[in-house]
């Protein structure tokens, strides 16, 4: 373990790199780039390949091939860039190849702004490419926590075979924060799976994005759905602040997230019983987290994002059954969320009771 | 009995998936042939493309990975970079790799990725249809320009080779044809180089290949072998646009 103050997307950078990431692709976009161009000094250092793309598109798909020979391989961008990605990533998917990708959310639709946002949820947490799949998809609300969930981003990729995506705003890698950076591991084997040529193997390997035949795809769908289903059961995470007797609660990721967890403490000094459930991992979802709120505690839960429309409120609508009203905060076009119209929503809703 | 003539051992026993008179089979051959003779089928990936080279899926008995419609040159940079010992080609059509993969085709040659690419030129979407592709003659008919391709509307045939010998980087760069016995021999001498260049570390060759579609083009299999010569030959010259493989050698 070692301790640094770093900005945000070094940090990440750093913790790829100590995971055993060794082949990076990426395109320029603002507010990543200082991920590609720290990897970049720090990749050849190690042993690893840096390779600037000269797309989005080409970038995933270099990783798709660094990754399919079973090296542990990244790819960073920001909202736009992201979209151009998610061919590859549904490629990924489809092939069973792990890689890990890192979106650091701006606003949007189009291209937006260049400031950060919370803009992507949807499409992170629901589908992040075409034909049905889905990813885990972590959202740290802090850079240790950026950090940590970089580091283990490519175990849960190489564990699954499958794409996992990071997904901090443009905040979280704008900042500079202390972090303790996880030791450096090696990087692994060449797995068996992985098409490296056939050299001691009694058989060949074979990658493919798609079904030799209908059922063949089916039967790849039903393998995945299962995949999902283990997700669901055993790697959702979240984390819960006070919720025990909260009669407000927010419901945040990142940093709205970070932001409303001031709040809750703040409003709790004042009298007011508040608390925070914050999904870490926005797919798979914890709905439990929602459900086990109880019918006679709260008074209105507060969905706070920094997306217009909101988009995380639907899951936890279906979350917590629709059994409370609902009220919203949110905040767009690259406007950090100000604690002070979060504070503000509480009182009125007090007020109104 | 001596054995004289067997399969080679870089293609599997698959029945033949292409249509009947397609010349993907012969390149396949051929490219199966040159990866026996230099022994490379236990260290060779195979990035296939989309389009009927996709089927190659049923025929390769090497490691094979199926890209995204025109990647293949960007998977294959994920593979060589991480795996520079490792022998890695992609094998292409015109439409994945003239069209929508053009951008990738152009940066790999640039960068010089020290990979072979196939590029199999018949001048039609195949696996789709029939639609017209980027190498469509001027006057040939597909299903997207039924009147036939009229540069007035979409433009002249895109010449592979020759842009991509338009850049400082690539090391070899060729065209060849399989209409005749001696094109295909000298289309596997192209092959053997591409290859050999890999091999030797010196950078990024292309050889492109002109073949038929018996299907779409609506002719029958030995009438596209004059079509080949009078047609597609006239547009699309073969030779040798680029070799810097001395110099390469050389330099390394």
């Amino acid at each position: 373990m070692e301790s640094k103050f770093m900005k945000g997307c070094e940090a990440i950078a750093e913790a790829a790199i100590r995971s055993g990431c060794r082949f990076f692709a990426g395109y320029p976009i603002t507010p990543q780039n200082e991920i590609p161009e720290y990897l970049s000094r720090a990749l050849p250092k190690v042993g690893g390949v840096f390779v600037q793309g000269e797309s989005e598109v080409a970038s995933i798909n270099m990783v798709y091939g660094a990754g399919g020979a079973g090296t542990m391989a990244m790819t960073s961008s920001s909202s736009p860039g992201v979209s151009l990605k998610l061919e590859g990533v549904s490629n990924l998917a489809a092939a069973r190849i792990p890689a890990v990708m890192v979106n650091v959310m701006r606003a949007g639709p189009g291209m937006g702004t260049i400031q950060p946002a919370q803009s992507d949820y949807y499409l992170m947490s629901k589908a992040p490419g075409h034909g049905g799949f889905r990813t885990i998809t972590l959202a740290p609300a802090t850079l240790q926590e950026a950090v940590d969930l970089t580091y283990e981003a490519f175990e849960l990729a190489f564990r699954d075979r499958m794409p996992v995506i990071v997904a901090p705003d443009g905040f979280i890698a704008a900042i500079m924060e202390p972090v303790d950076l996880p030791d450096y591991r090696d990087p692994p084997e060449t797995p068996a799976w992985a098409v490296a040529g056939c050299e001691g193997r009694d058989h060949i390997n074979v990658l493919l994005n798609g079904g030799l035949n209908e059922e063949d795809q089916l039967a790849k769908n039903r393998i995945a759905e299962e995949l999902y289903e283990k997700w669901d059961r055993e790697d959702v995470r979240v984390e819960t602040y006070k919720v025990e007797d909260a009669e407000y609660v927010f419901a945040a990721f990142g940093l709205a997230a970070r932001i409303c967890k001031s709040c809750v403490d703040e409003l709790r000094e004042e009298g007011i019983k508040a608390g925070l459930i914050r999904p870490i991992t926005i797919s798979p979802f914890p709905y439990a987290a929602f459900a086990a709120l109880e019918d006679n505690v709260v008074k209105y839960v507060i969905d706070v994002e920094m997306s217009i429309p909101a988009q995380m409120v639907n899951d936890v609508r279906l979350g917590m059954k629709d059994r409370f009203p609902v009220a919203q905060v949110n905040t767009a076009g690259g406007l950090i969320l100000d604690s002070e119209d979060v504070i503000a929503k509480v009182h009125e809703l007090v007020k109104g009771v | 009995m001596e054995l004289v003539y067997k399969k080679p051992e870089a293609i599997n026993a698959n029945p033949f998936p292409y249509c009947p008179g397609c010349m993907h089979g012969t390149v396949t051959k051929l490219i199966a042939e040159v990866i026996d003779e230099f022994g490379l089928r236990e260290k060779t990936i195979v990035v296939l493309p989309v389009g009927c080279g996709t089927l190659g899926v049923l025929l390769w008995n090497m490691d094979n990975i199926c890209s995204a419609h025109g990647r293949a040159p960007a998977v294959a940079t994920g593979i060589k970079r991480t795996h520079p010992e490792k022998f890695v080609f992609t094998y292409q059509g015109d439409g994945d790799l003239g069209a929508i993969g053009f951008s990738e085709i152009m940066y790999a040659a640039n960068r010089g990725e020290k990979i072979s690419v196939i590029f199999v030129n018949n001048s039609i979407y195949g696996m789709t249809g029939g639609q017209m592709a980027p190498t469509t003659l001027v006057g040939q008919r597909a299903t997207t320009c039924q009147d036939g391709r009229d540069p007035e509307r979409e433009g002249y045939p895109l010449k592979i080779a020759e842009l991509i010998a338009q850049l400082t980087t690539p090391v070899y760069v060729a065209r060849f044809a399989v209409n005749t016995p001696q094109n295909v021999r000298a289309a596997k001498e192209g092959i053997k180089k591409a290859f050999q260049n890999q091999m030797d570390g010196l950078g990024f060759s292309l050889v492109e290949i002109l073949s038929n579609c018996p299907t779409n083009w609506g002719v029958s299999p030995m009438a596209t072998l004059d079509f080949i010569k009078d047609q597609t030959m006239k547009e699309f010259p073969l030779g040798v646009f680029r070799d810097k493989t001395e110099e390469a050698a050389d330099e390394k």
